[in-house]
């Protein structure tokens, strides 16, 4: 999997947000987004995740040397974000089954439990949403983000919400998802900027 | 049929169905419109009493609650989504038309499901009688696939704006007055009881007119969705 931006501009009616990003990505890589509050990391993120467009620019998506439709791309990312939000009024296993089936057409029961397992919290699968913290519901987001293990996930403000346990569980998908595929982190966490080889100062 | 219209009708019945097992489980559009049309209904019954109105107001008062039933519920499939912040979930889960034949299906059931009960409840209200029945349910039918039409894609539309409520009104009324025309004049004739050849015009006009804001709302919902 290839990633290029070049160019991306963003402007908010007058207001310019991004300018001139350009980096490229490939196959085993990882990418940190930093920059001051309110920079533009989380519109950065958008525009690379298909969710915004930019005022120009391009993202291009290139698997095996041929360019990934801009309607097909979602299939290949994860994306984990507090602006990504879950069915509240259903359970989690209840979400997890809806977006299993969306993004791969069937429900792996197997892959969701072991998921569950990995982040804590197997046993609670059948509880609504609504009842979970706002730590579990980050975990919850972590567990629909690499059911169809993606070929480029991104995190924007990884950590935010979990405990200790929780923060060294999404250190382990980051080394992990690099080894194979691409991670791009937004952050300002002096720990979370280490995870990664690249850097994007979007300030 | 090619895989990838098989593809997008099995999101899209994906999307249904999660719309509705949603929908059983806060019964938040459904409460919208029953409680509408039945406040009108019998505000209306109680206000005309025995008296029986002559189908040419019978007809209108019929898509007046039918109309603003469907603006009060159907849009909500959609600002649901922006308000509970799922929308950009569900945009990197499927593709925008599949959502869109998703949310257009739940809204057809729904309000098809709504009319079972409001139709007859406006007869005895009304104490009206519908003299061509081959009239009437085609009338019916292809005059609520018209507003459903119109109610779905508008609903997507002012989903991302502040102002949602007026906006949806201002917009949805002059885009479903062609369909609101033709199915009152056709309802008018099903009540006066005119032969099938007379409707057939107004027949024509309202399933042009839905399969037009179908096609179109399928060729624009991408650039909708996608901010």
């Amino acid at each position: 999997m290839k990633l290029v931006a070049r160019d991306i501009e963003k402007k908010f009616n007058r207001r310019r947000v991004l300018t001139r990003i350009n980096f490229e990505l490939e196959g085993a890589a990882s990418l940190v987004i930093t920059g001051i509050n309110g920079a533009g990391k989380t519109t950065l993120i958008k525009i690379l995740s298909g969710l915004l467009s930019p005022t120009s620019g391009e993202v291009s998506y290139y698997l095996d040397n041929t360019a990934i439709p801009r309607e097909q791309v979602y299939r290949h990312i994860g994306l984990v974000g507090p602006y990504l939000q879950l069915y509240r009024d259903l359970t989690a296993w209840e979400n997890l089954a809806f977006f299993a089936k969306a993004r791969t057409g069937g429900v792996d029961r197997q892959r969701i439990l072991a998921l569950l397992e990995r982040f804590g919290l197997k046993g609670r699968q059948m509880d609504p949403l609504k009842s979970y913290s706002s730590g579990m519901l980050q975990r919850v987001k972590y567990v629909m983000a690499l059911y169809d293990q993606p070929r480029v996930l991104f995190l924007d403000e990884p950590t935010s919400n979990l405990d200790e346990a929780g923060k060294q569980l999404v250190y382990e998908v980051v080394q992990a998802q690099k080894r194979d595929h691409i991670v791009i982190i937004a952050t300002n966490e002096p720990e979370e900027i280490r995870l990664a080889e690249k850097r994007v100062d979007v300030a | 049929m090619p895989r990838s219209v098989w593809m997008l009708l099995k999101q899209s019945a994906i999307v249904f169905q999660k719309d509705l097992h949603l929908e059983f489980r806060t019964r938040y559009a459904l409460n919208a419109i029953a409680m509408f049309a039945i406040i009108t209904l019998t505000a209306v019954g109680f206000s005309i009493g025995p008296t029986r109105l002559s189908a040419v107001v019978q007809a209108p008062l019929l898509w007046i609650v039918l109309y603003f039933s469907a603006i009060s519920g159907l849009s909500h499939v959609f600002i649901r989504e922006e308000e509970q912040q799922t929308a950009d979930t569900l945009r990197l889960a499927l593709e925008p038309n599949a959502i869109y034949i998703g949310k257009w299906f739940f809204n057809v059931v729904l309000l098809f499901g709504l009319e079972i009960i409001i139709i007859p409840l406006f007869f005895i209200m009304m104490n009206a009688r519908a003299e061509s029945l081959e009239i009437f349910f085609p009338v019916v039918i292809i005059g609520s696939l018209g507003l459903v039409s119109v109610a779905s894609f508008i609903a997507a539309i002012i989903s991302l704006a502040s102002t949602r409520g007026a906006l949806f009104a201002v917009l949805a009324f002059p885009i479903a007055l062609p369909i609101l025309i033709a199915a009152i004049h056709g309802t008018r004739l099903a009540f006066e009881g005119a032969p099938f050849s007379d409707c057939l015009n107004d027949l024509k006009s309202l399933f042009s007119f839905t399969v037009i804001i179908i096609t179109v709302s399928l060729l624009l919902f991408e650039f909708v969705w996608r901010k």
